[in-house]
């Protein structure tokens, strides 16, 4: 047997969409995490109900990485269609964890793995014979048991991860026990440990955290944010967003005696009016958002541009997934950033809101509302599908101190105080007007809000001078932003290289400069978090030779938007690493370009 | 000085000049629903204006000018008007769009709106016609009428009635842009209605739809109009003083307990059977004909706040204490 490898390789299951294994798989992560050992759970599921491969990915990372990995250390193979390519893609030394009765031989046999086989259907057979529908899900138990004893995972916590998962109800935790205690002994009974990963019992690194996804924690942000008003169209993979919210609205926001719902959340007919009820609620005054992906954003794009133009607060979460076009539903891109920035015709321009982890789609989901509200303008938070339906390790998230910021809105005692009032003036020079809300008793409250052009009083005008002066103040407006929305975070300084990448691509830049690091490159690491761009972006890029612009797309879209609004001599600096495979980036994809175009300048020396 | 039953002058009622056409059916109706809101007493205030794109969204200008107006987007009136009615109750949701904003580019949004039974008057100023984009057909162009150049439509027609009642709709009338004997008390009946109230309002464009060939043109619509009864609002609380013969009458109540009395003509119409709406409708229809009045009302359908259980108080006036998850209730969220 090669040397133990403790606390730190990858579990793959491979198994068939609809076939029940989704809980079997949270309850070997969270009997990980019950031993004090981080994991990172990656769903990789085809946009299918039933029969389509699907692979869950567990990484179990003693340094606490939350990005995925290419390595498949340990495969367990419960899908008969891919049995083939998910053996070719274990890592040499890797152990297969695979149904009897799948042949092996040929291509299915290498030298260089361990296998382990467990006649998983015909014990489900044998012992659950009686329990009809529930026998699929039983059976995945099994090999929760048989791969807990190869990893040597105890069993009190198999019994907590599975109390985890099934909000403790005991019949549920006994039945499911029982599955795991088959797989347990029938692993005991036939199989010598001949491989060398296992888990041991860590401290330190996960005590106070809970598993949460994005999605769940923007919701949260949007009852603590104040959002009254929601209005959606079913789409993966932001519909657990919505979900999630009117989960919690129904808990905590009905009155127990009148019934009264404090919240309006309409299943929309499309994302055209979608975008419109949350628009029109915006304009009445009612802090409102809709939950959507790449697609719903393009059908958007026209209350999008109403919004910014009128100046009306919305918020637009975009949980974007693969594309262009219908793309790949259930996978995950980092694609609508340069097209939610500049989203509708004209001469756009939004608040772009980049969360990279649970507690930031928790956070900027909230301080949506209050940046919507002050800028009077739509808001888009870009979170990805990665960080929304993946479970993440996370801090509890903080009870907000704050309350909400409603921004510059005159009330009828304001209008009593003040001689007139113009609803585009720039009284405060900030790019910023007054807004007043229907409803206000005041005979000077009302105006007219429209999409054409207007001046300072809102009304219609197609002089050139005012059409121009309000395009210059909504400029105004945007610089006023930049300062206000969430600065990047800066991490190392006084190096020659550096990294700069935003959402979800953090996780696998923390661990591609550890390995850097490793092999002796040091390189810091700017993480923009909204848009537009901060100041401090240009002087962190100024203090470098190279800055390699990192992100999930094609075409480098924030590189792109880099190129089109710093000075050329930083642009210079500039070079972009894109990664586009549909499933989450991982360190080597960062790791590999880089040295790649740091050695060039070299051979060009010589 | 005159004044209405809230002390206000109907000066107050006026808006900016209009900058439609001479003649336009839609000068008229913006003159009706100035006396229709006059009379009913709306507070300017409360009243919020929301229209689509074309002719008839811009004549939210043209009225109440101290209200807040929201002119949007093209067809996309409806979803606006549902989000700020769910965000504010209290409002008073007065939508105004035309053929091309509804039966075309917005009907979708228009069929969503009756599924939902928004609380608002959604009023349609029909003229058949494109008038900004210079009078290209709209889909409630009759089969065979014709443009000004002569080319005649072969579409067939979509009748915003008839497809509301088939969707539900709560309140559905249809009127004519000069008859407003009959459309004032309509539109403050509408006013009144609790949920969607749709107004279909037959309203010639005289530069691009009133020439012989067209059945929107003014003379085609005297000739054609067949007049379902005349109509009396009475506003809540108030003595039916109305001299009728009995039984000629038709008195439906609505939400508010104001009366609306329909006058029976040629016809004894019930305005509560939608299957008799429907097939009066069509049959006027297949005449070349249209019938105005109350064609449906529904009194006692929920409308889409009472369904979703708001609260009496508006959502917007909701603070940090009633919208947020308490704290102790949070510590079980995070410590589970």
């Amino acid at each position: 047997m090669t040397q133990r490898s403790v606390n730190d390789f990858t579990i793959r299951v491979a198994t068939v969409n609809g076939s029940g294994s989704q809980s079997s798989n949270l309850v070997i992560t969270n009997a990980i995490l019950r031993l004090g050992v981080p994991v990172a759970p990656k769903n990789v599921f085809p946009s299918n109900i039933e029969g389509l491969p699907t692979w869950f990915d567990i990484r179990v990372t003693s340094k606490g990485y939350q990005c995925r990995t290419r390595d498949v250390d340990v495969l367990v193979a419960l899908n008969a269609t891919t049995w083939q390519s998910d053996v070719a893609g274990v890592k040499p030394g890797g152990v297969v964890l695979h149904e009897a009765a799948y042949p092996v031989g040929g291509e299915t046999l290498r030298d260089d793995l361990t296998y382990y086989a467990v006649p998983f259907a015909q014990l489900a057979k044998e012992r659950f014979a009686d329990k009809g529908d529930l026998r699929k899900y039983l059976m995945n138990m099994i090999y929760v048991g048989a791969l807990a004893q190869l990893l040597e995972i105890p069993a009190e916590a198999l019994e907590e991860g599975l109390k985890a998962q099934f909000r403790s109800k005991v019949t549920a935790v006994e039945l499911n026990m029982n599955a795991i205690r088959i797989g347990i002994e029938y692993a005991g009974e036939h199989f010598e440990k001949r491989d060398p990963y296992r888990l041991e019992r860590m401290t330190g690194k996960t005590e106070g955290l809970l598993f949460m996804e994005g999605n769940r924690a923007s919701a949260l942000g949007c009852v603590m944010g104040g959002c009254t008003v929601a209005a959606w169209y079913p789409i993966t993979p932001s519909s657990s967003l919505c979900e999630y919210f009117i989960h919690y609205c129904e808990k905590f926001r009905v009155d127990k005696e009148s019934g009264e719902r404090k919240f309006a959340i309409l299943q929309a007919e499309d994302e055209l009016a979608a975008a419109g009820i949350v628009f029109g609620a915006g304009w009445a005054g009612a802090r409102a958002m809709t939950s959507t992906s790449g697609p719903g954003i393009s059908l958007m794009a026209e209350y999008a541009g109403y919004g910014y133009f009128a100046e009306v607060p919305g918020v637009i979460f975009d949980v974007q997934r693969a594309g262009p076009s219908t793309g790949l539903p259930t996978r995950t891109m980092q694609g609508d950033v340069a097209f939610a920035y500049s989203l509708s015709h004209g001469d756009t321009k939004h608040v772009v809101l980049l969360p990279a982890n649970v507690r930031e789609a928790y956070e900027f989901g909230m301080e949506a509302f209050d940046l919507a509200d002050r800028f009077q303008t739509p808001v888009f938070v870009l979170s990805d599908l990665d960080l929304g339906m993946n479970s993440w390790l996370a801090a509890p998230l903080q009870y907000p101190e704050k309350p909400f910021d409603r921004g510059k809105v005159l009330t009828a005692d304001d209008l009593n105080r003040v001689p007139s009032w113009g609803r585009y003036r720039d009284v405060d020079k900030d790019g910023i007007p007054y807004r007043t809300l229907p409803g206000t008793k005041h005979s000077n409250a009302g105006f007219f809000t429209r999409g054409t052009g207007h001046d300072e009083e809102a009304r219609y005008s197609e002089l050139p001078e005012v059409w121009k002066r309000n395009l210059d103040r909504l400029v105004r407006k945007h610089e006023t932003a930049r300062t206000a929305v969430p600065a990047p975070i800066v991490d190392g300084k006084g190096h020659r290289i550096a990294i700069l990448a935003y959402g979800t691509t953090h996780h696998a830049v923390v661990e591609a400069r550890d390995r850097l690091r490793d092999a002796g490159i040091e390189v810091d690491y700017l993480r923009v978090r909204a848009l537009p761009l901060s100041p401090e972006i240009a002087t962190f890029i100024q203090r470098h030779d190279r800055v390699y612009v990192v992100e999930q797309n094609r075409d480098g879209q924030l590189y792109g938007i880099l190129r089109t609004e710093l000075p050329t001599h930083l642009v210079q600096r500039l070079e972009s690493i894109c990664h586009y495979n549909g499933v989450p980036i991982d360190a080597h994809a960062i790791i590999d370009p880089l040295l790649e175009a740091e050695r060039e300048p070299a051979v060009v020396a010589e | 000085m005159t004044v209405n039953l809230i002390g206000l002058a109907r000066e107050v009622y006026k808006g900016l000049p209009t900058t439609l056409c001479a003649g336009c059916g839609h000068n008229s109706i913006t003159n009706h629903l100035i006396k229709a809101l006059y009379e009913y007493g709306v507070e300017p205030h409360k009243l919020a204006k929301m229209s689509g794109i074309g002719c008839s969204s811009k004549t939210p200008a043209y009225f109440v000018e101290q209200a807040h107006g929201f002119n949007g987007l093209h067809g996309r009136m409806p979803s606006a008007a549902t989000g700020a009615k769910v965000a504010n109750r209290e409002l008073l949701v007065l939508g105004i769009s035309g053929d091309g904003d509804t039966a075309s580019i917005g009907l979708g949004q228009y069929c969503h709106m009756i599924r939902r039974n928004v609380d608002l008057t959604y009023i349609i100023e029909n003229n058949g016609c494109y008038g900004l984009t210079k009078g290209q057909f709209s889909a409630t162009a009759d089969v065979g009428s014709t443009q000004k150049s002569g080319k005649v439509n072969e579409y067939a027609t979509i009748d915003v009635c008839g497809l509301a009642i088939e969707l539900g709709a709560t309140f559905v009338a249809r009127s004519f842009s000069g008859d407003g004997k009959q459309l004032v008390p309509l539109l403050q009946a509408a006013f009144s209605h609790r949920g969607t109230a749709i107004l279909d309002i037959v309203s010639p464009c005289v530069t691009f739809n009133d020439h012989e060939g067209s059945t929107k043109s003014y003379a085609y619509v005297k000739d054609h109009d067949v007049v379902l009864h005349t109509a009396d609002y009475i506003a809540g609380g108030r003595e039916i003083t109305v001299d009728y013969e009995p039984g000629t009458v038709r008195d439906v109540e609505l939400e508010d307990g104001s009366h609306i009395l329909l006058r029976k003509l040629d016809l004894d119409y019930d305005p509560t059977d939608s299957m008799v709406a429907l097939r009066t409708i069509h049959e006027a229809t297949g005449r070349g004909e249209f019938v105005t009045g109350l064609l449906y009302v529904d009194t006692k359908s929920e409308d889409l706040c009472e369904r979703e259980r708001l609260p009496r108080s508006p959502l917007v006036t909701l603070e940090e204490e009633s919208l947020r998850i308490d704290r102790d209730e949070w510590d079980k969220l995070m410590h589970p």
